[in-house]
């Protein structure tokens, strides 16, 4: 009997989910068994039902398996990398000793929060072989010049950089607020134990950021398997498809030629290896936590 | 303060109801957009039953604008089509023929536009657009460097071109270089492969022609400019700006458009002014062709007003109209009679487009063009990076003749759809 007006009451959610969510995928999802391309745009006896075809071209498409290398390649070396960034910057802005907390706080969230195409024209010239300060740096250090954007071998590397300094902010802001929640008379009992600053870590402080982790450590493969604004504004791709991401190879199919059916069937198999990253990240999560 | 541009609207909306006055949607791109109003308030004046409203589309976003236009029915009455893409909205079946129109027409009259710029109008026969205003590529190059060198005038074929570039490159050493040709743009390798006058399609653009011994030479000179290092191995969010770079003398050659003209009057010192100069595109054997590039003006198949479009289009057809064009965006004319004028005849770095102009050609008319030139980059950048003087001559031309194979094989994937809708139609 209290069933019914529930139902009454969730149904305009639901109907917007079902419109703006479930239709469109469900159409997507048709849309990857045909080849929908820009003559099916002119007349729909243009478009032909392939079945697996384009999933089979797919596979068989040198660029897909270097984009997904890359990608790959982004969130095994980008994701820890920025992880471990934001979980150092938050222990730092934590730290009793710490002046101007407030201050650094902003500072090192500012990155999240300014433009990608405004702050990569700075991080152009930050990288540029002859003139960026980069390597202006590291001649002090007797290194040779990298061209980081023109070699295909530094261009990944070099977008890694760029992402971990435009994202570890936000990561940082959770960490620091998983940091603010563990009691202070857990240290005081490790510290009464005889624990130093590194034991403190190890037994205090990470074990009880251990849900935050799991939550921080999903969020950022998601977001980095998602890859795309970076090599848009940075280097389009290239150079010699060096940061051409799997999202950057559904954004030409789709958008740039108008391969519809194609570029659905990218983004299906781009959503099951995410998918399958984030199945496998909570049944390792699940393993370790279990006492 | 609010109040007025909504009062401004609202007549806008009236102006539709009132009988005497058509109002006619005009889509044009970029510069072109923000400065063709102010050619339109003579138009309108001329023409009191007739209001133009111009929208103004930023070129990034513009083809995909066209075409969700083209599916949710909300074409414009006319629009300003870069001219690569008029061949994939004639498919599409979104454009009106013009042929009719022009052949009553005073006013614009095929004869008078350059012919490779005015080909690229027409798709299997059939008239989609005037030309607007051309845009080609050719030679920038550093009168004094070339000098030094030893050159007097710049080079016309590809033989003296190499010689030129060979001895700038000796005088310049390790860290500069003769020619910029960035890696991630295709038009300086289509220039080059255009001017065989083989085509880069067969079989009514069925296939890739790209194993033609005319594109494959193109390819090696291309790839041979690598080989010996005479171009930096660089793309252009690399090199960043271009103009001052060739006023350091970082390279001595470079292939672009007329919009350079301008770029380098603004950016280089007064003292530098006369050290650059422009010259036609240098050819296998002697001046070469270069690609017809520009925009052109179409109108619409589900336009009702397709009588007051064509009115507008000849209006900016007009020799004198294209001239204040000109004078107002620094666009090229498409047709002879407005170069006759003494703006042109006085300005040097100009008078190498107007020359290299007789010589344009037309890039193949099919949809999956812009999408093949892509690959075609992509193939022929990868051998650029394969490359170096250590190369021997045999690898080098085993490397130009396999990326040509390649090119083939991607193009004719691409064109796979094209083939089977072709078949289909000719089965019916």
């Amino acid at each position: 009997l209290t069933v019914r007006p529930a139902w009454g009451f969730v149904s305009p959610a639901l109907i917007a989910v079902a419109v703006f969510f479930l239709v469109p995928v469900i159409a997507a999802l048709a849309l990857s068994f045909t080849d929908f391309d820009i003559y099916g745009v002119a007349d729909r006896d243009n478009v032909r039902f392939i079945g697996v075809d384009n999933y089979r071209r797919l596979f068989e498409t040198p660029v897909f398996w270097t984009a997904l290398a890359n990608t790959t390649f982004f969130v095994v070396v980008g994701a820890p990398l920025s992880i471990a960034v934001s979980l150092g910057a938050a222990l730092l802005v934590n730290a009793q000793l710490a002046r101007l907390r407030g201050v650094f706080r902003t500072a090192l969230f500012a990155p999240v929060v300014t433009t990608v195409v405004a702050v990569a024209v700075i991080w152009r010239y930050i990288f540029h072989t002859r003139y960026g300060f980069l390597n202006h740096a590291l001649g002090w250090l007797g290194i040779d010049p990298v061209d980081w954007l023109g070699d295909p071998r530094w261009a990944m590397p070099a977008m890694i950089v760029f992402a971990v300094w435009k994202n570890f902010g936000t990561n940082m802001i959770i960490f620091l607020a998983g940091l603010q929640s563990i009691p202070g008379d857990l240290y005081e009992a490790a510290r009464i134990d005889g624990a130093h600053r590194t034991q403190q870590f190890r037994f205090v402080t990470l074990p009880a950021l251990a849900p935050t982790m799991l939550l921080v450590t999903i969020l950022t493969m998601v977001g980095y398997f998602q890859l795309f604004a970076e090599p848009y504004v940075m280097t389009r791709g290239g150079p010699a498809q060096s940061t051409t991401s799997v999202l950057y190879f559904m954004f030409e199919e789709g958008f740039k030629w108008w391969n519809l059916g194609f570029a659905s069937a990218v983004a299906f198999v781009l959503f099951a290896i995410m998918l399958a990253g984030t199945v496998l990240q909570l049944a390792l999560a699940r393993r370790w936590s279990r006492p | 303060m609010m109040r007025v541009p909504a009062v401004a609207a609202l007549a806008a909306l009236c102006a539709c109801n009132d009988p005497g006055t058509t109002t006619l949607q005009f889509w044009a791109m970029g510069r072109e957009g923000e400065l063709v109003p102010q050619l339109i308030a003579e138009f309108e004046r001329d023409h009191p039953g007739i209001r133009v409203d111009v929208q103004q589309l930023p070129w990034t976003s513009a083809h995909e604008k066209l075409l969700t236009a083209f599916v949710g029915d909300a074409t414009p009455d006319l629009a300003q089509l870069g001219n690569t893409w008029l061949p994939e909205l004639a498919t599409l079946g979104a454009l009106a023929p013009l042929d009719a129109q022009v052949a009553a027409s005073p006013i614009v009259r095929p004869a008078d536009y350059f012919a490779g710029i005015w080909e690229t109008n027409e798709v299997n026969g059939t008239l989609y657009g005037v030309p607007w205003y051309v845009d080609t590529r050719l030679l920038f190059y550093r009168r004094d460097l070339l000098a030094e060198a030893g050159f007097a005038a710049p080079p016309d074929s590809w033989p003296r071109w190499l010689d030129a570039m060979r001895a700038i490159k000796t005088r310049v050493g390790a860290d500069r270089y003769a020619i910029l040709l960035p890696l991630d743009e295709f038009e300086q390798l289509l220039a080059l492969g255009l001017q065989s006058g083989e085509p880069l399609l067969r079989d009514g653009g069925r296939r890739g022609n790209f194993r033609s011994a005319g594109f494959r030479s193109a390819l090696a000179f291309y790839i041979g400019i690598f080989a010996e290092q005479l171009a930096p191995v660089a793309t252009q969010t690399q090199v960043s700006n271009p103009w001052d770079e060739l006023g350091r003398g970082y390279f001595s050659f470079f292939l672009h458009g007329p919009w350079s003209i301008e770029e380098f009057s603004r950016r280089l010192p007064a003292s530098q002014q006369t050290t650059w100069a422009t010259a036609p595109l240098p050819g296998p054997t002697g001046p070469g062709a270069s690609i017809a590039g520009g925009s052109s003006l179409v109108v619409f198949r589900r336009s009702p007003r397709a009588r007051e479009a064509w009115t507008l289009i000849e209006y900016l057809s007009r020799p004198e109209v294209q001239r204040r064009f000109y004078a107002l965006t620094n666009n090229l004319p498409p047709r002879r009679t407005s170069w006759e004028d003494p703006r042109f005849a006085h300005d040097e770095h100009v008078q190498a487009f107007r020359d290299q102009l007789e010589r344009v050609r037309r890039t193949p008319p099919v949809p999956e063009w812009e999408r093949i030139a892509t690959e075609m980059r992509l193939v022929s950048e990868r051998a650029a990076r394969r490359v170096s003087p250590a190369t021997s001559a045999a690898e080098r031309s085993a490397i130009v003749d396999a990326a040509a194979a390649e090119i083939d094989a991607r193009a004719d994937q691409i064109l796979e759809k094209r083939r089977w809708i072709l078949a289909r139609q000719g089965a019916r």
